[in-house]
């Protein structure tokens, strides 16, 4: 038997300072392309970058990170930051300011999406420390989270599992695949996105969009006011 | 059995093989009543298959059977057409490990195998998808797909008082990919499991046609997310080879070294996954800890955590400055050292090695007849590694030490998966040592052709047939993932133990759905 507690109680810390401050250690986020010159829209794989005169207007819900626009001849500016969701979805009441239950569903994603939801839990974010829980059942859930481009087999579950949900609730679609459909796109195995299923609350785009991405749209979800980039908490 | 021999018992001219070394493709063309024998031979000849590569020709299939034989011996590729409306001798009887790739082209091409025992309702589940829909024929429409589909009920196996069917999926527990298990059970144990998996066919092998070489490779990279970087290597293997194209030594040893981290970063978040699986909360949030930390190390050094975007056809779309390499190398080493420490710890705890010890069980015979490759191959004695049969990248200059088990359970598989992942931070800073001076980035110059690629994702043997167009985009890609090997076998492991160690065993195997359905 060995005693575990105190081997955590003694292990290192490293927890995040989000959500009281912006944390950007090296790695934690691949960062995002701002926008750029025109010529580099032609470097694009998904039509995330749309040539608005001179400039590159960049769509972060079709950006799949594939960093063609990084580098090179046209490379853009990238800045590495973690509040990409939007939304126009009110949030919950006040009655959920200081905990949620969270149902995450899997509607074909590549795996990497989920693999950040993973680290969630992990000591450098520990999403429990902030009134957050995944459930596994969808009668205790408050906020749908969905992966993935939501293939013709996952379509009937999700809008059952949704269903299955007592309102008020919320949908969150993590990763460009439930954003816009990512590189699967629309097609015939692919809805092309959550929004073509249900009605989304909050998106965070990304491919996948780093755990503290996904940790800020759901505080936004809750309602919780949060720094934005460069700005002191409130 | 040399090559020569193998030759004549496959009724070939054994001159064929004269010249043919490691890393060479031996075709052997022959007409498709042969395959049976063909797949009979080699089937007891030390050979695994790869999988069955299907493409259309007009109105004619082709059909083409890849294996690969043990170290310093070539490839042998099975090739056959049939026509439209022919049947195909189904090769799974003498064969199992071809089972699943039969029945995923009856059901994506509408090819039919004569004597098969089972057809139908795989890829393609009968309640979502019209019967006469076959999206990997040329001529298949979106609208073909919004026909009726039929009425599907989950069979029971088992019949008997008191026995119940339990479905667990698509969508269950907290943060799990979507796919089914149909568990018969009269209790307490599981007596029989049917592995439901493709409910997230994304159809990339579809979409990749008509995209450019490295548009389709954005495509392959997101088949497992987790291991993008090993699946598009060998993609990218198999462009690179059609085209003829050299890539540079230097981009060689970095995607050794980039492959090497992925299997270290994958392999610490099975072993949490295995943590996890069995409620020990301090020993999971250690070992995400390192998962992320590795993460970090990926994203500070290569732009992205998951190294999407890192390979591009001809060599690497960035290099590693020699400094940053070794910094990262040493640093990888560390995290590898705690994982280690940790791993240890676990070893000792009793009441963790006994949700592990003799629980989901595959013996040497199974996982030679599924043919099982990587950790879960190796740890149930099926050796075989593509780093060392048939290398690729630095891997001739740099070989890894192969890891093994006899027993084939959870422990046995946990074991292997430290041994690999220790075996990856040693092999890391040896990469960095000798990378060669020199670009990284390499010219790529497509032409109308085919060719294998292959290589060791961290699941294990990984391969991928590409056919280029003369204008360099895809006319055909085929991905052969190790997942679909090894999930062929999977419901063995988990019948026949209660259903509490079901999600120990799901974990200690350390598959992702997401490859299978690609």
């Amino acid at each position: 038997m060995r005693l575990w507690a105190l081997r955590g109680l003694r292990s290192r810390r490293d927890l995040t300072g989000f959500p009281r401050r912006i944390d950007l250690a090296p790695g934690m986020t691949p960062g995002r392309p701002l926008d750029g010159p025109a010529a580099a829209a032609a470097a694009c794989p998904t039509g995330a970058l749309q040539v608005e005169g001179s400039a590159s207007r960049v769509a972060l819900d079709r950006c799949v990170h594939c960093q063609r626009c990084r580098h090179g001849e046209h490379a853009m500016r990238w800045r590495a930051d973690i509040a990409w969701s939007h939304g126009d979805g009110t949030p919950l009441p006040r009655a959920f300011h200081h905990s949620i239950h969270v149902r995450v569903l899997d509607a074909g994603d590549c795996g990497a999406c989920l693999a950040e939801l993973q680290q969630l839990p992990a000591p450098q974010y520990s999403l429990h420390r902030l009134g957050i829980f995944i459930t596994p059942s969808p009668r205790d859930a408050d906020v749908l989270l969905v992966v993935g481009p939501v293939t013709r087999a996952m379509r009937q579950p999700l809008l059952d599992t949704y269903a299955a949900m007592p309102a008020p609730k919320r949908v969150v679609a993590v990763g460009a695949c439930a954003a816009s459909g990512g590189v699967f796109g629309p097609s015939f195995a692919c809805a092309g996105g959550v929004a073509e299923v249900l009605p989304v609350d909050r998106t965070v785009p990304g491919c996948p969009p780093p755990p503290l991405a996904v940790l800020e749209a759901l505080l936004a979800v809750m309602g919780r006011s949060l720094p934005r980039d460069g700005e002191p908490a409130p | 059995m040399t090559l020569p021999e193998l030759l004549q018992a496959l009724e070939c001219d054994p001159a064929l093989g004269a010249g043919a070394t490691a890393g060479s493709v031996l075709a052997l063309p022959l007409p498709a009543t042969r395959l049976p024998h063909a797949a009979h031979v080699l089937a007891r000849a030390p050979t695994r298959l790869a999988g069955i590569v299907c493409e259309q020709q007009d109105g004619r299939f082709a059909l083409r059977y890849p294996f690969w034989l043990g170290a310093g011996l070539p490839w042998l590729e099975l090739v056959t057409e049939v026509g439209a409306g022919e049947t195909v001798p189904s090769i799974s009887p003498r064969l199992f490990a071809a089972d699943w790739h039969e029945r995923e082209i009856e059901d994506l091409f509408g090819l039919t195998f004569s004597n098969h025992p089972f057809l139908g309702n795989f890829v393609l589940h009968d309640e979502i998808w019209p019967e006469q829909a076959y999206p990997m024929r040329h001529d298949f429409r979106a609208q073909d797909a919004d026909a009726a589909p039929s009425p599907y009920q989950p069979r029971a196996m088992l019949h008997a008082e008191g026995a119940f069917l339990m479905p667990l999926g698509p969508v269950y527990g907290g943060v799990n990919e979507a796919g089914q298990f149909l568990l018969d059970t009269l209790g307490e144990d599981i007596q029989h499991c049917q592995t439901r998996l493709f409910y997230k066919y994304r159809g990339i092998e579809k979409r990749a046609e008509g995209m450019a070489a490295a548009d389709a490779l954005l495509l392959v990279e997101r088949m497992n997310g987790t291991n993008a970087f090993a699946h598009a290597l060998a993609a990218v293997q198999a462009m690179e080879r059609a085209a003829a194209c050299e890539v540079p030594p230097r981009a060689q040893v970095l995607r050794s070294f980039w492959a090497e981290l992925e299997r270290l970063r994958s392999h610490a978040a099975t072993i949490a996954g295995l943590c996890k699986s069995t409620a020990l909360a301090v020993p999971t949030s250690l070992a995400y800890q390192r998962v992320e930390e590795l993460l970090r190390l990926c994203g500070a050094h290569a732009g992205h955590r998951y190294l999407f975007g890192l390979l591009s056809p001809g060599g690497l779309a960035q290099d590693l400055p020699d400094a940053a390499a070794r910094t990262l190398a040493t640093a990888a080493q560390a995290v590898a050292a705690r994982l280690a420490d940790l791993a240890e710890e676990l070893l000792f705890d009793n009441s963790f090695i006994d949700r592990l010890e003799e629980v989901g069980l595959i013996d040497a015979k199974t996982a030679r007849r599924y043919g099982l490759v990587g950790p879960v191959g190796r740890a149930a004695g099926h050796a075989g590694d593509l780093r060392i049969d048939q290398p690729y990248a630095a891997y001739a200059q740099c070989a890894p030490r192969p890891a093994a088990a006899e027993e084939g359970d959870n422990l046995a598989r946990l074991r292997v998966f430290l041994a690999e992942a220790a075996e990856s931070a040693r092999l890391l800073p040896l990469l960095a040592a000798q990378l060669p001076a020199g670009t990284a980035r390499g010219v790529f110059t497509p032409r109308a052709a085919a060719a294998l690629g292959w290589s060791e994702a961290p699941a294990g043997a990984s391969a991928c047939f590409v056919r280029l167009r003369a204008d360099g985009r895809i006319a055909r890609l085929r991905l052969m993932p190790p997942a679909f090997t090894n999930w062929h076998a999977f419901h063995l492991a988990a019948e026949h133990f209660a259903y509490q160690d079901f999600p120990i065993i799901l974990a200690s195997f350390g598959l992702a759905m997401a490859e299978q359905d690609r």
